[in-house]
């Protein structure tokens, strides 16, 4: 960030001089084009038709492919997929005689395969395709000459057009901003787009364009702007205007994005500058990174051993058919080796051999499934449509669905570790109530805040606790914790009910203020009303925000920068100060009185405006009211307010801090409100001064304004204090218990200081009392001497260090840390040398909290977790803030829901509220990675149980190459036969319902601990694999060896033998994953045994076929298999045989290593749930994790306090 | 809708002690049977193996390889005489099997060289592309049946007699109907057949028309395993136990360069095809072992109940 500021002043400096140059030597203009320059010839973009001048058209397009080029380019794409590369090989070698199967048996299932995927990103792009179809078809009026507007689509629109752009209409592209509806030039843009924020922001153009403002105006308008290349940088932009040969500078304050949107103004005039690609919007659109999941990478090593596999045993054919065709095949005459060819040739073995390498890799491509990446996408996406789907994640209040919008990370949803949450947007609604206020030393509002709430809450279970200590001692601990449990669920619907109590009681959104002493005017009558009054002022005056009347109440509705300002406003209005009306120079006010019946309209002349900036934390604007009087009116953060006041000023600074430290441990954002009296001639002395800084330019304009604002913003008088409610999401509380129970961990990453990030850490549970609280924070940096850093670093080790040391002291196994550490801190301790202490703190504490952390730093925390620890890390973020931080993490997670479509945009899951967090990992997550894990395991095993059975018959036939099946079966084999059941399985398998999923989340420790996909599990599938070959392989061999094997008298033939295997395996394979799923509806079955009856069905089919195409299985199921006996019961028994062992290994494991879904199955299963109710609320308590957060935790340490001072008390009572 | 949601109905089997145990005890309750059914089955056939390939051949040149070869390879006449003794009743049909050994029929060049097309109807005579190396003659005219395997067919004959009787051999229908029917054309003649200056196996007479030349049938279809028994004709009468049948056997067939063995067997089928006690054993096995896991399975629940 620093840097790019760093290197956009240096240009702008450049850039400076430069025009400096220019304006002496007007003349040689055109040849001097300056590096990095772009130059525009306003109103004439007839100019820009040929190069050099010719930038890229309005034409945006945002797909990867296109008609021509999407044939190359996504076969392009599906080939890097390596095993996708090995196949397209393969295929064309079977062209050549090289190859042992028929060309059509190869080529069929990767044309299968690869058309599928392709077809998939056709459908994607096109969808991409029809967006920017809209978007380059929409119309925008432009300057067609002499004056004239008329409309054309936006693709046509080019540099040097004029564009007149009317209100609620998006900008086609980056525009100069010329003139607009409002005389003095202005107008509001809502950039949401781009940055997410809600706020209106104000853009100004320059003084000499100003009367370009009517059609008319524009039919000699013509001008040259010379200004940067494009470039990403939104809030950037250096150039010149050169009009009226005269040069202006131009700055980001005339720029109007593309994609940010006109409003509050009825219409302006802009040039176009940049457009299609070259916009800022578009170059800023980066491809969020791709991720990939854990299992997928596991995968890829999978892979890579049968990769391994398949050469060595490709190079033991190949040795042994070298050796053979060396020392046996020159005496087998019935193979002529005195005419022998290329391929084969005993004078020449080597080379032989080495063609048959190429055979024999062929041969057992088998062993990688070519259709495994094919079905983990088809089963993904339907994974993900069913995450769209759930209607237990439908937010009816905004109509937001979840939408997984990439389907790649569904399991990955199932191993999440670690937790990065924001905090506002998410955990809180970003919507501020107006709760409280302290004006001239005296509280007013007497409604509690959420925590507050909460806290009385807590207080009532321990009471409720207390009784507790009535029961006698030595009763089953079970039972107690039983009835805990259900009483913490009592607690939890509590929660439920006052939450949707809550709703009712605000009739106006923003104002829950509540106190008589205020309200309908009866302020007059307090003590001190005319600080009251200038309370008001202050909340009404000193914003940025702009007023709409809203239809209906004929009150208005304010679009304001933040939501805390908007409540201000609104509080304002409660109190009888209605802001009503902005001008460029004036804000008017209606304020009502009591006594007099109607509202007085005033009208406040804004003389300056000191913005608010995060690092200033405050603002001013100084007024003239209607008396004339000067007055500053202040408002800020407390700490930056106290230390500006004035000696007279501080006369209710005692009180007012009092209430404000109330009003923090409520959990309410605070801020204190000030103002100053001016004399005139103290103003204009430093107008004077703050009119040269602002009309200076260069580098050091910002730091001129900001001393001459502070020298203005000094000797406050204190007003008083509002105190503003961040309300908490519905069911945060409850849904960071239930992810604490799942052994999830959870940090807080705000922008918020430090105690209003622990206060709503107290609200959602995240942290409690008793729980020792590691704070980590510099020393104040002013105090500090210049070569501080280092002695800061120390301090900061030195903390971390005590803390680590403390923790590991730590005797009792239920004390709980909590870590929280502010930006400033953390910005040393992420640097490298510090890092790991800090992850190593972090990691032992129970939950963190980061204050006050930048967008970056937030990435940076993220990046540290998910490296440091090499777990899995979620990111849940709504504002355009948490963009880096949710590219950064293993899955990001966006809120759809006030903020901007930034994060949702870059996320990979998008919820509409923090709740569905919940349901999203600990059901959808859990079953994705089960689901995932159990199907690419199943997919290893069944084509090494295949696979392997061609290599066997090699053995037998000379290393040949020959594979005992028809091409056609093992063609149908990956495509057909066996790919429905597994993708039944990885969609529709659930080891628990959604229900017990939500009631046990320590279910879904299953997957962070991966035991689903560990090596055991993953070689145990292999193994199976391989034994099941060796018994189909095997057994068939053995019993057609050589007798008949019909009442005929016939004799097995290869195709009958190799039928009679398929068919061995098809049933083994198929069994096998029956046994796999626990959940059977009618889809698994029909897929499961659809397959065996579809392979009958094709055998049959294939037998009334021609015999030029099926050969020697021309009515093989017909005449030769189905009548004989000996096939059908080779087919029972190989099956028996293959499933055998898995089926004793998993009652084995249910009976005596029981996990905890089986436990759950069983219950559910005997219906236990249901009649014995006490059995399964204990087995609920014993299946929670054990947490040291969220709710339940809470209620757990109280119940041990208490137990060991009633232990106490009953030694006592021995002893004595 | 409840699919959406994931919610449909479904039946959730789970593996209780009391499933599994009577799962496995099914599985042993049923393969038990079936294997010693099959036991008896395979017990029931009679069947009768001569190894010739080194008794038919004059004891001079019995002592080395090349000697075998130059002898079989001679034009001399090669008549062998085999007596057989029957060591059990057995009932008619009686089938006639040749069985040679470390022939590899599976070999992949062996396989491919066969045209389908050329041997089912006339027409595609000329079809002769997969039959390298053995598809022309040396001055280019199509050989019908063409490839390794037609040339390479197996050209022993035998004939039995019991006492003065002759036995005859029924040489029909010893082939796949299917294949007579539909793969091997009926106006389909041998043409050039073994006309080239080295001789695989068997010649055919070219007056017959392939689908009725039912050795060379058998002889298509190739083996899975390198050991392989081929149907060679059918005896009709009862054999007696303790007849002594005496076999005519002509000596053609050259395994001796590739150290193969030549068997004649005779044995009878019933449901089961031949002699084949594997099959009953395997069930047996799998059946065993499913009822101790059974067993297992039971103390171990009645012991350490969960």
């Amino acid at each position: 960030m620093t840097r790019g500021r760093i290197r956009a002043k240096l240009r702008q400096s450049h850039l400076y001089t430069f025009s400096c140059f220019r304006q002496t030597t007007t003349e040689t203009e055109g040849r001097n084009s300056v590096q990095g320059s772009r130059l525009i010839h306003c109103n004439q973009p007839h100019l820009h038709q040929k190069k050099p001048l010719k930038y890229c058209s309005n034409f945006i397009s945002t797909t990867k492919y296109n008609v021509v080029t999407f044939l190359p380019k996504a076969i392009f794409e599906q080939f890097r997929r390596v095993a996708n590369l090995y196949f397209l090989l393969a295929a064309a070698l079977s062209l050549t005689a090289i190859s042992p199967f028929s060309p059509v048996s190869m080529i069929a299932p990767l044309a299968f395969v690869v058309g599928l995927s392709m077809a998939k990103e056709a459908l994607e792009d096109s969808r991409r395709f029809v967006q920017d179809m809209k978007v380059n078809l929409r119309k925008a009026s432009v300057h067609k000459g002499n004056g004239v507007f008329g409309f054309r689509p936006w693709r046509k629109i080019q540099v040097g057009d004029v564009v007149k752009v009317e209100k609620d209409q998006f900008f086609p592209a980056d525009l100069l901003l010329l003139s607009s509806s409002y005389e003095d030039g202005i107008c509001y843009v809502e950039t949401m787009n781009l940055d997410g924020e809600t706020n209106l922001k104000v853009k100004r153009c320059l003084e000499v364009t100003l009367p370009l403002d009517d059609e008319e105006s524009f039919k000699d308008f013509t001008g040259i702007i010379r200004c940067e290349d494009p470039n990403p940088n939104l809030y950037t932009f250096v150039g010149n205007l050169e009009y009226d040969r005269q040069v202006f500078s131009l700055d980001p304050s005339q720029i109007l994005l593309r994609d940010s949107k006109l409003r509050n103004t009825a219409y302006v005039y802009g040039v176009v500058v940049f457009t299609g690609h070259d916009s800022k919007v578009m170059q800023n659109a980066t491809e969020s990174p791709s991720k990939r999941s854990t299992i997928e990478k596991k995968m890829d090593y999978v892979i890579y051993i049968l990769f391994t596999l398949l050469v060595m045993i490709s190079l033991i054919s190949s040795i042994g058919f070298a050796v053979k065709t060396k020392y046996q095949v020159p005496d087998w005459f019935y193979l002529q080796p005195q005419n022998p060819d290329s391929l084969f040739n005993p004078k020449k073995p080597a080379l032989s051999g080495f063609y048959h390498l190429i055979t024999a890799l062929i041969l057992y491509g088998y062993l990688i499934p070519i259709s495994l990446y094919v079905s983990i996408e088809v089963v993904k996406v339907l994974q993900a449509t069913f995450i769209n789907q759930d209607i237990h994640m439908y937010d009816e209040e905004t109509g937001n669905p979840a939408q997984a919008r990439t389907s790649n990370l569904n399991e990955e949803l199932g191993q999440v570790d670690t937790i990065l949450s924001d905090k506002t947007g998410t955990l809180t609604c970003n919507q501020m109530d107006f709760l409280k206020c302290s004006i001239a030393g005296t509280a007013y509002g007497v409604r509690s805040s959420e925590v507050e709430l909460a806290a009385v809450k807590q207080m009532a279970i321990e009471e409720d606790e207390v009784d507790l200590s009535n029961f006698p001692l030595h009763r089953d601990s079970r039972h107690g914790s039983g009835k805990n449990v259900a009483r913490a669920s009592e607690i939890e619907l509590e929660t439920v009910i006052t939450a949707n109590g809550n709703h009712k009681k605000s009739p106006v959104k923003g104002f829950s203020f509540e106190d008589n002493r205020l309200m309908n005017g009866n302020w007059l009558k307090e003590p001190n009303s005319d600080v009251h009054l200038l309370f008001f002022r202050i909340l009404a005056i000193c914003q940025t925000a702009i007023p709409e009347p809203d239809g209906d109440t004929g009150s208005f509705t304010y679009e304001a920068e933040s939501p805390d300002e908007g409540a201000f406003l609104v509080a304002a209005r409660e109190f009888g100060f209605e802001f009503f009306k902005r001008t460029q120079s004036s804000v008017f006010i209606r304020e009502r009185y009591p006594d007099s019946g109607h509202p007085v309209e005033r009208e406040f002349k804004i003389l300056n405006l000191l913005e608010f900036t995060s690092k200033r934390k405050r603002m001013s604007v100084i007024v003239r009211d209607e008396h004339g009087q000067i007055l500053l009116l202040c408002k800020g953060a407390d700490s930056i307010i106290f230390e500006r006041l004035s000696k007279t000023g501080r006369m209710y600074e005692e009180a007012t801090t009092r209430h404000l430290n109330e009003y923090g441990e409520a959990g309410l954002r605070t801020l204190a409100l000030a103002y100053r009296k001016l004399e005139e001639s103290e103003y204009a002395t430093w107008n004077n001064e703050f009119q040269k800084a602002k009309a200076c330019i260069g580098a050091d304009r910002e730091g001129m304004l900001e001393r001459a604002a502070d020298m203005m913003e000094r000797e406050f008088i204190l007003v008083g204090a509002t105190a503003v409610e961040d309300k908490l999401q519905k069911g945060v509380p409850q849904c960071i218990d239930k992810l604490a129970q799942a052994g999830l961990k959870i940090w807080v990453l705000t922008g918020d200081k430090m105690e209003t990030a622990i206060n709503i850490g107290f609200a959602c549970s995240l942290l409690r009392q008793g729980m020792k609280q590691i704070c980590i924070t510099t020393m104040n940096p002013d105090t500090l001497p210049k070569d501080g850093k280092e002695a800061v670093k120390e301090h900061i080790l030195n903390q971390i260090t005590n803390a680590s040391q403390m923790i590991k002291l730590e005797k009792d196994p239920h004390a709980a840390f909590a870590l929280i550490i502010d930006g400033k801190t953390l910005a040393h301790a992420l640097e490298d040398d510090m890092k790991h202490q800090f992850l190593g703190l972090a990691v032992d504490c129970a939950s963190v909290i980061c204050c006050r952390v930048s967008p970056k730093q937030k990435a940076m925390v993220t990046r540290l977790v998910k490296e440091g620890t090499g777990k899995t890390t979620l990111a849940i973020g709504d504002g355009a803030n948490d963009v880096g931080m949710i590219q950064e993490a293993d899955i990001g997670v966006g809120i759809s829901g006030v903020e901007g479509m930034q994060a949702v945009m870059a996320s990979d899951f998008s919820i509409a509220q923090f709740r569905f967090l919940e349901r999203l990992l600990v059901v959808h997550g859990h079953w994705c990675y089960k689901r995932i894990a159990q199907m690419v395991c199943y997919f290893f095993y069944k084509n090494i149980a295949f696979g392997l059975t061609l290599f066997y018959f090699e053995a037998f036939a000379a290393f040949s190459g020959q594979s005992v099946y028809d091409d056609w079966y093992m063609l149908l084999f990956n495509v057909i036969l066996t790919s429905l059941p597994v993708i039944s399985l990885g969609v529709f398998e659930q080891d628990v319902s959604s229900e017990v999923c939500l009631q046990f989340p320590a279910l879904y420790q299953q997957g962070p601990k991966n035991l689903f996909f560990d090596w055991y599990r993953i070689l145990g599938w292999i193994a199976n694999g391989f034994y099941s070959s060796l018994v189909i392989f095997f057994l068939n061999i053995i019993i057609f060896y050589d007798q008949a094997f019909r009442a005929g008298g016939q004799t097995a033939d290869m195709e009958t033998v190799g039928t009679t295997m398929f068919t061995c395996i098809i049933w083994a394979v198929n069994c096998q994953i029956a046994l796999t799923m626990s959940h059977f509806t009618w889809i698994q079955h029909l897929f499961v045994w659809g397959s065996i009856v579809t392979w009958y069905l094709f055998l049959f089919l294939y037998g009334l076929m021609s015999p030029l195409i099926s050969g020697n299985a021309y009515s093989i199921l017909v005449e030769v298999l189905g009548p004989a006996p000996i096939y059908w019961a080779a087919t029972l028994i190989v099956t028996v045989a293959c499933n055998l062992p898995y089926l004793a290994h998993i009652s084995f494991q249910r009976c005596f290593n029981p996990m905890d879904h089986h436990v759950i199955q069983e219950i559910k299963y005997y219906k236990k749930d249901v009649e014995d109710q006490h059995m399964w609320t204990r087995e609920r308590s014993k299946a929670r994790h054990k947490t040291k957060i969220g709710f339940t935790a809470r209620v757990e340490a109280k119940i041990r306090q208490l137990r060991g001072r009633l232990q106490k008390k009953h030694s006592n009572l021995i002893a004595s | 809708s409840r699919f959406t949601q994931q919610e449909l109905p479904a039946c959730k089997p789970i593996l209780t002690p009391k499933w599994v145990i009577s799962v496995f005890l099914l599985v042993s309750i049923v393969f038990v049977p079936i294997g010693v059914a099959s036991l008896y089955a395979s017990r029931d056939v009679v069947e009768i193996i001569d190894r010739y390939d080194t008794d038919c051949i004059p004891v001079a040149n019995r002592t080395d390889k090349d000697l075998k070869i130059q002898y079989i390879q001679s034009s001399v006449e090669k008549t062998c005489n085999r007596s057989l003794r029957v060591p059990k009743h057995m009932k008619p049909p009686v089938y006639v099997y040749y069985q040679l050994d470390n022939f590899y029929q599976n070999h992949r060049r062996y396989v491919k060289s066969r045209s389908d097309t050329q041997l089912r109807s006339n027409s595609s005579a000329n079809d002769t592309d997969n039959c390298k190396p053995e598809d022309t003659t040396s001055n280019g005219l199509s050989i019908v049946p063409c490839g390794l395997i037609a040339w390479s067919l197996f050209n022993d004959t035998y004939s039995f007699s019991r006492g003065n009787e002759q036995l005859d051999i029924n040489k029909t229908d010893i082939s796949w109907k299917s294949d007579r029917d539909h793969k091997f054309g009926k106006d389909v003649y041998p043409t050039n057949f073994q006309n080239g200056n080295l001789t695989g196996g068997k010649k055919l007479n070219s007056s017959i028309p392939l689908s009725e030349q039912e050795d060379l049938i058998v002889w298509m279809r190739t083996a899975a395993l390198p050991t392989f028994r081929k149907l060679y004709g059918r005896i009709e009468v009862d054999l007696q136990e303790n007849d002594v049948i005496q076999v005519t056997l002509e000596n053609n067939y050259n395994t001796y360069s590739f150290n193969g063995k030549k068997k004649l067997v005779l044995s009878t089928a019933n449901w089961l095809g031949g002699k084949n006690d594997f099959l009953g054993i395997a069930y047996v096995t799998v059946g065993g072992l499913c009822f101790f896991l059974a067993l297992t399975f039971t103390v171990v629940y009645l012991v350490k109940p969960r």
